[in-house]
């Protein structure tokens, strides 16, 4: 997993600290599936040359190549290769489980983490200023995780819906990642924190994590 | 006026799926009692029998596999289904969460910074969708049966071009095609907010 192999069907276009492109080589980890990693460095703005624009029109990691598939967007990743690649299963079967996974999924793809992005934060920055990055971060995942923890009560066991991971997990085990880096104090959530730990045991997860990337600046690979 | 709840009536109309409107005025959405349904105080919240679901993805979603014969809400092919996926995602995850925050932009950065973030935000998911469509589209988003990719952008297209403003004709052509085509069906103009029973210009209550 994550290796350079040219001859590999799968691709995966990812930056080491993209909580996006974590969901993804999380379930890449969880089914067994090898690919090769493709670093896009978005921090010296990779993502907008043209190449990666034909990979994903709107300039974002990850994106996945699937011998002659191209697919972009974490959500529509993760759920083309549940189908494509079915074992190791990424949702329940019982329908109103799986319901609250897409919604837990959701909380974290559409109110937290668009939030926290890079483009973002500039404009905070520019607009206010430096200091009110942390503040603008730390509110919004904030409300997202008060949600999570009242979402998910009636539904956790040891992950986030019952006693197998999920795709709520895999949404939420990058995202804690995140806001613990933004100095989220995790102690407001027992719940999520609990569940940080418990993915901290899986090697599925602990390999996906940015530290462990290719690309990630302690890597002497490049 | 919600897209996310225009979303799903979209998909339950497809459907012919019954349904009990329940409108929310400004400030609901904050109630314990609403908050106990949906945590995070967005509408829409489904309820089907005992089961509560929120997130407009999430409902639709769940709808498509318990009613699965009526109108199948995406495509049998893997890869067609994957664009429909990642078009609703640029929707939702993209343009729909910045929308959202136009109000706390022109209150923290004044009214005439408001338009320009909308229209950036939009601007940029749009440019993105007209390139990811431009290989699938049919007389809709995905081909020539209205999918997930629809349900999506029929509110999001109405919200650019009748709240926003946003010039559609030059500079997304495919997505004005397609807004013209959802203009025209009945599932549609049966969800449009003006047609609900809380619009302003209702008098039933």
């Amino acid at each position: 997993m994550g290796e350079p192999q040219s001859n590999c069907p799968l691709k995966l276009y990812s930056y080491w600290r993209s909580s996006c492109s974590c969901r993804v080589r999380i379930a890449l980890n969880l089914k067994g599936l090898d690919y090769e990693y493709i670093p896009i460095n978005v921090v010296k703005g990779e993502q907008f040359s043209p190449e990666f624009r034909k990979l994903n029109p709107i300039g974002y990691v990850p994106a996945l190549v699937d011998g002659d598939v191209v697919i972009s967007d974490s959500f529509a990743i993760l759920l083309y290769l549940d189908e494509k690649y079915p074992q190791r299963p990424l949702l329940p079967t019982d329908i109103r489980k799986k319901a609250i996974n897409y919604q837990a999924a959701n909380i974290v793809s559409s109110s937290i983490q668009p939030l926290q992005n890079m483009t973002i934060l500039k404009y905070i920055e520019e607009k206010v200023s430096p200091d009110e990055k942390l503040p603008w971060v730390q509110c919004h995942i904030g409300k997202g995780f008060e949600s999570l923890e009242k979402l998910l009560q009636d539904y956790a066991g040891r992950y986030a819906t019952g006693d197998d991971v999920f795709l709520a997990d895999l949404f939420l085990a990058p995202q804690i990642f995140t806001a613990k880096g933004f100095n989220v104090d995790m102690n407001q959530f027992p719940l999520l924190s609990r569940l940080d730990e418990a993915y901290s045991q899986l090697p599925a997860f602990h390999d996906a994590m940015p530290e462990k990337q290719p690309d990630a600046p302690s890597s002497s690979t490049s | 006026m919600s897209s996310c709840s225009f979303r799903v009536r979209l998909a339950l109309n497809l459907k012919g799926l019954d349904y009990e409107y329940i409108p929310l005025v400004e400030g609901q959405q904050y109630t314990p009692e609403f908050m106990k349904l949906n945590p995070i105080s967005y509408v829409p919240v489904l309820v089907d029998g005992e089961l509560v679901i929120a997130d407009s993805l999430a409902i639709i979603l769940y709808l498509n596999e318990k009613y699965p014969h009526q109108h199948p809400l995406l495509p049998t092919d893997l890869h067609k289904k994957a664009i429909n996926y990642q078009a609703a995602s640029i929707v939702h995850s993209s343009i729909q969460p910045h929308q959202n925050q136009a109000r706390y932009i022109e209150k923290e950065f004044g009214p005439d910074q408001k338009l320009p973030w909308l229209r950036y935000h939009i601007g940029k998911g749009f440019a993105a969708l007209e390139k990811l469509l431009k290989d699938y589209a049919g007389r809709y988003a995905t081909g020539d049966e209205v999918h997930l990719a629809d349900i999506f952008l029929a509110p999001q297209l109405y919200a650019a071009t009748k709240r926003f403003n946003i010039d559609m004709q030059d500079q997304f052509p495919l997505l004005s095609r397609l807004d013209e085509a959802y203009s025209q069906l009945p599932a549609f103009q049966v969800a449009i907010p003006e047609k609900q029973p809380d619009a302003p210009s209702s008098r039933t209550s």
